[in-house]
């Protein structure tokens, strides 16, 4: 955040919730229903509610039973009741179905669209007297004389490309508060230099993500069955890789499909986008999309690090909560119910404690918890392989992670083979004609929007590396793992090495895929100008 | 003087709409709504003007059902002093909302009227010109500058045969193009002072107006699916193609 001589104006709250997401939310409920008196006010860089969000999704309905009884009344726009699960291993030709471990049973929960759920959340806040402000970027924190955490210091409008102000210029406004809540979701930007300062992360093990890439599609009639919920592993992914598909019919002839790749693969070649495409090309994949139309498409990371990796999620001044401090439950492949409950436990908390004291000793000792670390080894399980992965989460499952032991989590950025070092991977993918044919089509389907003329919002700390160490060790693979295709090697005559990195931010769907899989860390996401970015419908 | 602005709420530019499938419509359930982009030019417009110290009061007017009202409060934080919603529940055309808006005129007296040259639903550009007729005032449509003094403006617009300068007395209607300004961000604090600043609602039939909607809609359908093109090997299989396609 850049210092300005005027002093920003300033707005006051008792409580600054970062996020409009299922977390954020539900803490802002929860805490107007405890303490009506509260100011509460939540920030959303997203242009309107849900549109940087996006989920599968199945959620557990119990945590919303508990914040809004009779919700099931008068449910969200999207929400369709599971009546099937299937869980499946697939070769390149064949799909051999697989008993559906007790994770993914489903029966009670419903598929979902989270940015609907949150769109029909948002006015239920309001409604209890929340202030939600969509399209305002809380771009860096506020720090007291004493270094605790005051609030949040909302981003500068109308900056142009080289960091001078336009005609539109509007300088962000700070919001103080007592108390900060961070629900920006996984690898929250502000969380992200939170847990550096603050050293959250001293005592857990690194943080592990996947990147998740989704599709709503429109398929031909007849062939959607409303409330088939279908997951699998195996092609296109080698056993070296952790990953796996989703398919999740809905109403009105629509169905969600994506693919999940845990960022912890070592092919700097691998391509997460091109992985979920051939997916849906296999055999048994293909007839349900042909004839159809893609209506909306994004991509997201998922944080997979469960109880070894949770930071402290207390620090003076502010909490993370929901997936910012990382509450995901990996084998249920669901963080929704979690991020709800974590919402209103910081509400009860704060409610009753008057701070965020104790916060991370109550969410320790809470259900949310329990719950990680019931699953913890199953994540890491499969760092050895897949059919290893495969044996340990059952063994896991049988024992109800009871076994003395905690396996480990590394890096996902550390995990690369260098390209001299890679023997090439046979992968059997096919040709492929379904909709969208590459990146730039499916980026299309974000609606991502951003002015060209702002500073580019991912910043590399060192750009000589682009050109030398990393063309050489790794082949430059944030133009593989992007699933928007915001990096792109260009020639460049003028560059002693002949080309050089072009960042194509307006592309970019948020995701934060490349701030954590680059390998030298040297990318930053920074939140460009608010409202800026994807405008999900309906994912 | 007082100065009226017409916002309308429609599907947000950045949306990728859809034909509903019985063609009747575009599908609109659960997209993101937004002003007028060509409104937000206009109040942007009548928010300098009264800066400028030549109005007194931005009042800003939307027809259609309390959905509305989200637009209102937009405009209101941007900076309009006020602001009316002709409650409606019909989709009303451009004939019916020049009228609706000349029963406002009648009300409020404004010295001028400033529209968008057209919303982003219908592409029309109706409204403005059929207004300036029935109020029998002059119109100055497509402009991109605007420059008030005394009791007249004059105005650039952009036509087909490049720009026309032209003087137009007040009052008078304006239709506003996009370069005429960049409308400004609205600040945080903005947005709270808006909830405090009036809002009226008048129902349509209480300003006597009676909707005729003389256009019917019989059919939506998106634009024909591009055909995938064909590679020709030379120039003879390219004189071979076109002639088979009747295109030589």
């Amino acid at each position: 955040m850049s210092d300005t001589a005027t002093e920003r104006e300033v707005m006051e709250y008792d409580v600054i919730i970062v996020g409009a997401g299922p977390a954020g939310l539900a803490c802002a409920i929860r805490l107007k229903q405890l303490k009506p008196e509260l100011m509460v006010a939540v920030i959303e860089k997203g242009a309107e509610v849900g549109a940087h969000i996006l989920s599968g999704a199945v959620i557990e309905p119990a945590p919303l039973d508990e914040l809004l009884p009779g919700w099931r009344e008068k449910p969200p726009a999207v929400c369709i009741p599971v009546e099937r699960d299937e869980l499946a291993y697939l070769t390149t030709s064949s799909k051999r179905k697989l008993p559906t471990p007790p994770q993914q049973k489903n029966h009670g929960n419903f598929i979902v669209s989270l940015g609907a759920m949150c769109a029909w959340l948002a006015p239920q806040a309001e409604d209890l007297g929340v202030d939600i402000f969509p399209g305002y970027a809380a771009a860096g924190i506020h720090y007291l004389e004493d270094g605790a955490v005051g609030g949040v210091i909302i981003g500068d409008m109308g900056v142009n490309r080289e960091g001078q102000p336009k005609d539109t210029y509007m300088q962000g406004i700070e919001i103080h508060a007592p108390l900060t809540v961070l629900a920006e979701g996984c690898r929250g930007h502000l969380s992200k230099e939170l847990i550096a300062k603050f050293k959250l992360d001293a005592d857990s093990d690194p943080q592990v993500y996947g990147v998740g890439i989704k599709e709503l599609w429109q398929v031909a009639p007849g062939k959607c069955q409303p409330g088939l919920v279908q997951h699998s592993i195996g092609w296109p992914l080698d056993t070296k890789t952790y990953g796996g598909s989703f398919i999740y019919h809905m109403d009105k002839d629509r169905v969600a499909v994506g693919f999940v790749c845990a960022l912890d693969y070592a092919d700097p070649e691998f391509s997460p986008f091109e992985a979920f495409q051939q997916f849906k090309h296999h055999p048994t994949v293909k007839p349900l999309f042909e004839g159809g139309e893609i209506l909306s498409g994004g991509a997201r990371t998922i944080i997979e690090g469960g109880a070894q990796s949770l930071p402290r999620v207390e620090m003076p001044g502010a909490l993370l909560i929901g997936d910012a401090a990382g509450l995901l439950n990996l084998p249920k492949i669901k963080g929704t119910h979690q991020a709800l409950r974590s919402g209103m436990l910081a509400a009860v908390h704060i409610a009753e404690q008057g701070s965020g004291n104790g916060f991370d000793q109550a969410l320790r000792a809470s259900p949310i918890m329990q719950e990680l670390q019931k699953v913890r080894n199953i994540r890491p399980g499969f760092n050895k392989g897949l059919w290893r992965g495969l044996l340990t989460a059952a063994i896991e499952t049988v024992t109800a992670g009871k076994l003395p032991r905690t396996l480990r989590n590394h890096a996902d950025h550390d995990s690369l083979t260098k390209l001299q070092a890679m023997k090439p991977v046979e992968r059997r993918w096919v040709k492929r004609d379904l909709a969208p044919r590459d990146r730039l089509a499916s980026v299309y389907f974000a609606a991502t929007d951003h002015d060209e003329d702002q500073p580019v919002h991912l910043q590399i700390l060192d750009p000589d590396v682009c050109v030398t160490r990393c063309a050489e060790e790794y082949g430059h693979p944030c133009t593989q793992f992007c699933p928007a295709h915001v990096y792109e090697m260009v020639e460049d005559s003028e560059s002693a090495a002949g080309k050089r990195l072009q960042i194509n931010a307006a592309n970019c769907v948020h995701c934060k895929t490349c701030d954590i899989k680059d390998p030298y860390q040297i990318i930053n996401w920074v939140t460009p100008e608010g409202g800026s970015g994807p405008n999900y419908q309906n994912l | 003087m007082k100065i009226l602005v017409g916002i309308k709420r429609v599907v947000d530019y950045n949306v990728r709409i859809r034909v509903k499938s019985d063609a009747s419509g575009i599908d609109t359930d659960g997209v993101k709504m937004s002003i007028n982009p060509f409104d937000e030019i206009a109040l942007e417009e009548a928010l300098r003007t009264r800066e400028a110290g030549l109005a007194e009061e931005v009042i800003v007017v939307s027809l259609g059902g309390n959905e509305c009202q989200q637009q209102l409060r937009t405009g209101l934080a941007m900076g309009a002093d006020r602001a009316i919603q002709v409650d409606t529940a019909e989709d009303l055309q451009p004939l019916t909302i020049a009228r609706t808006f000349l029963k406002v005129i009648e009300k409020e007296q404004p010295g001028l009227v400033i529209l968008g040259k057209q919303a982003i639903d219908g592409d029309n550009s109706q409204t403005a010109q059929m207004l300036a007729a029935l109020w029998d005032r002059p119109q100055a449509t497509f402009v991109s500058e605007m420059e008030l003094s005394g009791d007249k403006v004059t105005v650039v617009r952009e036509v087909d045969a490049g720009l026309e300068t032209i003087e137009v007395d007040l009052p008078a209607v304006i239709s506003v193009d996009l370069r005429l300004n960049e409308p400004r961000f609205v600040k945080l604090p903005d947005i709270m002072k808006a909830k405090r600043k009036p809002l009226e609602v008048i129902a349509l039939d209480e300003l006597g107006v009676v909707s005729e909607n003389n256009l019917e809609v019989s059919n939506y359908s998106p634009p024909p699916v591009r055909e995938k093109g064909i590679l020709v090997e030379d120039t003879a299989q390219l004189v071979t193609e076109l002639k088979t396609r009747g295109l030589v």
